[in-house]
């Protein structure tokens, strides 16, 4: 989850090696130097034509094995299966630990391979481009393969069988049926011939909201705001006492920011003005509830926020707030887990959703954002797909899923593997808050769907923030982008 | 000719040939290709013609881009050769004569290798550097004693009208070492006699420096702004890892080779990014062109 875009540039080495040839070479040893060059220079005119995009071949060839009541989605006991995990807030130690067993416990024959990255994207796209790809990825993280390129070319392994195959541990429930609801419908896609199918399965259950140090807010005695004037009134004393009230990242993290706003105008217009946002519909950007949360968040930039944050990188802010320094921080609940070792003993995080702008405010007080996190998808073209099914399977059974919380301390969207478990204070207090909100939960994907959307809010959030733009002007400049990705033929459009 | 030359030569091209062509050439011939389609990285790319050109001269952050370039020409090469042609004056020439041979100022050795310092680390950790040098806050190098002095801070890379500069300011300290070197291997080789000339004749070393000096090394300044050209068209690392918000604030730091990476790797749209590079292409032989032209001047002989 976290947003590191660090970059280093691969330069194509052009080292030459020429073979020597002695000043007294006899003729045949000449032309048996020019007949090994001629063998080098062979496979070479084969990686010419090997190109970058190369070839629509696949592998046609895929493993299956009979179906039983103990293998419900036909796997070759012995096919090897690929497993790539994004190394990021998570780790990957889930996957080696846990997951990965569960497989290996159901098919001892199975050789599994494990590789994980923080570049998804760099890794596997030539993989995908060769039609040779993993048959399991974590597509997550900054670099994460598009999901809409992917969808289009078929790459995705249409996961309706495994929804519907008979659960781990319990042979008459599907394992649709063993997840929080909207799971299924937040991983569908539409298809280039006009279906929906859920492609991709999201996993961990994440709360979104504004963070605070629990054990800070005790000593002064402050409480959480619900209303914008107990917020600012709040922002004022804090500001008082030497602490910067609130602050997130400009440098990486800015996305952190328009959620914030974005969730602002959910409560105040509604769900809906997300939806029509992700929809891509005329003027979404510039409805008066977006507008609205812009406004008073810009004033907040303005009043209770650092300067010097826009030049910072999100475990810089993160680690202010762990030194008392920063009150406020915007965060998904990954934060917890993500700054475990820079959080003093007893700091306490704390999550509460914004405070209600409005009196007049279409949602309660206690909305708040929650979707379920971290893409994960089988590649149809793999040499495996069913083993990369079945895993997903192992994935939601009560162990799979109980394994992933104790060992990275969330929550997953199956309610059976988190029951009874002690969660650490911050996620604690996230899965209350998410158990407060009932049915006032909301959540947003155009950052999923079109990362240039997600770049231009980035970037008009810091000019927002950090006061070069007004509150109409940033709704008009990417609400401009949204219009350019709704004419661009080139990119899949999805809806829901 | 003997008899068996062809064998012979082929056999000492092949290797590097087929190397250059496999990973130089035949990168380029698909960049080109890729240019006119429309490809998303998975697939096979659809043929487009020039529609991503069209799209290219519309795009308001290519021509930014495009801009940061033209000030980077400009002050990159200026900056840069100006800086290392003092440094190197004073290395080797500006210790006045001893015994009849110029030498450097004191302690000279030992500032030539401080110099070379920065072209030893890896663009990355200089950049990585650059960041704490630049930080924002009070734990910033240059920002920490400012506010110790009770200044306000100085936002390097934020202040949209700075940010540039900043990037300019790293890129020219990374370079200076080199052309020290370059310059100076070109001094040593201006014959004493010419200096005790000049010097006989009362020249000061400003006169010296602009009446002997620079004519005398005309050749070595040339090449020495190619290059610095042909590094202002890059620039990439440094921006990708320095600056806030890959090329931001706004775009303020942006360069090209940021948009194609962009283009290609976030926003998964290879065509388009090919046909950024393309135009890149085109820039800088355009440039590295008119360059040997433009300078093309008579070289004194010696």
């Amino acid at each position: 989850m976290s947003a590191t875009p660090d970059t280093s540039p691969a330069y194509p080495s052009t080292g030459t090696a020429a073979p020597s040839a002695a000043p007294g070479t006899t003729r045949r040893t000449v032309l048996r130097r020019a007949a090994a060059a001629g063998l080098l220079v062979t496979p070479a005119a084969g990686l010419l034509g090997a190109c970058a995009t190369g070839g629509d071949g696949g592998n046609t060839e895929q493993a299956t094995g009979e179906k039983t009541a103990q293998n419900p989605l036909g796997v070759k006991e012995d096919a090897e299966l690929e497993v790539v995990i994004f190394n990021g807030g998570y780790g990957d130690k889930y996957a080696t630990d846990v997951h990965e067993k569960l497989y290996q416990q159901a098919f001892p024959k199975a050789k599994i391979t494990h590789q994980s990255t923080q570049a998804v994207s760099t890794v596997l796209q030539p993989r995908f481009a060769s039609g040779n790809p993993p048959e399991f990825v974590n597509n997550s993280g900054e670099k994460f393969l598009d999901f809409g390129a992917l969808v289009n070319d078929g790459q995705l392994q249409d996961l309706t069988e495994m929804w519907d195959a008979p659960s781990v541990d319990d042979p008459n429930k599907k394992v649709r049926d063993t997840v929080i609801p909207g799971v299924v419908e937040q991983g569908m896609f539409n298809t280039p011939d006009g279906q929906r199918k859920p492609y991709v399965l999201y996993y961990v259950s994440t709360v979104y909201g504004i963070w605070y140090s629990g054990k800070l807010f005790k000593e002064n005695g402050w409480t959480a705001p619900t209303t914008w004037e107990q917020f600012t009134a709040l922002c004022e004393q804090i500001k008082s006492k030497g602490i910067t009230p609130f602050g997130y990242a400009g440098a990486n993290a800015a996305y952190y920011m328009w959620n914030v706003i974005l969730s602002q105008a959910a409560k105040v217009g509604g769900p809906e003005i997300l939806r029509n946002i992700d929809n891509l519909e005329p003027d979404a950007w510039k409805a008066d509830a977006v507008i609205q949360a812009a406004r008073a968040w810009a004033e907040i930039g303005k009043n209770f926020s650092d300067k010097s944050f826009e030049g910072l990188k999100h475990t810089d802010v993160q680690l202010r707030q762990n030194q008392y320094k920063l009150a406020f921080y915007p965060s998904g609940d990954w934060l917890e887990n993500e700054q475990k070792k820079d959080t003093p003993p007893g700091f306490e995080y704390q999550i509460m959703p914004m405070p209600s702008l409005t009196a007049a405010d279409k949602m309660p007080h206690g909305a708040i954002r929650a979707a379920a996190g971290e893409g994960y998808f089988v590649s149809a073209k793999s040499k495996n797909p069913r083993g990369g099914m079945e895993y997903m399977r192992q994935m939601l059974s009560k162990a799979g899923a109980r394994g992933f919380t104790e060992t990275v301390g969330a929550a997953t969207v199956v309610p059976a593997g988190s029951e009874g478990y002690q969660f650490p204070p911050g996620v604690a207090s996230s899965q209350a808050a998410l158990k407060a909100a009932g049915q006032n939960v909301f959540n947003m994907m155009f950052d999923n769907w079109y990362k240039e959307l997600d770049t231009e809010a980035r970037t008009a959030t810091n000019e927002l923030m950090f006061g070069r733009a007004s509150a109409e002007q940033w709704a008009e400049r990417i609400q401009k982008r949204a219009d350019a990705i709704k004419n661009d033929s080139s990119i899949a459009k999805f809806t829901r | 000719m003997r008899q068996g030359k062809y064998p012979f030569v082929i056999g000492f091209l092949a290797v590097p040939v087929t190397l250059y062509s496999v990973f130089v050439v035949s990168p380029y011939l698909q960049a080109f290709w890729l240019s006119m389609t429309e490809w998303r990285g998975i697939g096979a790319p659809r043929w487009i013609g020039f529609a991503n050109f069209e799209r290219l001269f519309s795009d308001e952050v290519f021509w930014k881009a495009v801009r940061h370039h033209g000030v980077l020409l400009l002050a990159l090469p200026l900056i840069t050769i100006a800086i290392a042609l003092f440094f190197a004056f004073m290395l080797n020439v500006g210790g006045g004569s001893r015994g009849g041979q110029r030498v450097g100022v004191r302690g000279s050795g030992f500032y030539r290798v401080v110099f070379f310092f920065p072209q030893v680390l890896a663009v990355a950790i200089i950049a990585v550097l650059f960041q704490m040098v630049y930080r924002p806050d009070e734990s910033g190098l240059i920002n920490g004693v400012l506010m110790k002095l009770g200044l306000d801070p100085i936002f390097f890379l934020i202040n949209p009208n700075l940010a540039l500069w900043s990037i300019i300011a790293v890129l020219v300290w990374q370079a200076v070492g080199f052309y020290v070197v370059l310059f100076s291997a070109g001094m040593a080789s201006i014959p004493a006699e010419i200096y005790e000339a000049a010097e006989l004749d009362g020249a000061s070393r400003i006169t010296m420096f602009f009446r002997v000096t620079i004519p005398l090394l005309w050749d070595t300044l040339q090449v020495a702004w190619v290059y610095l050209g042909i590094a202002a068209f890059d620039a990439f690392a440094i921006v990708a890892v320095l600056s806030v918000d890959s090329g931001g604030p706004d775009g303020a730091t942006t360069v090209l080779a940021m948009e194609i990476y962009r283009n290609a790797f976030v926003y998964s749209k290879y065509g388009y990014a090919s046909a950024m590079g393309v135009a890149l292409f085109f820039l800088t032989i355009t440039f590295a062109a008119l360059t040997l032209r433009v300078s093309k001047r008579e070289s004194v002989e010696y």
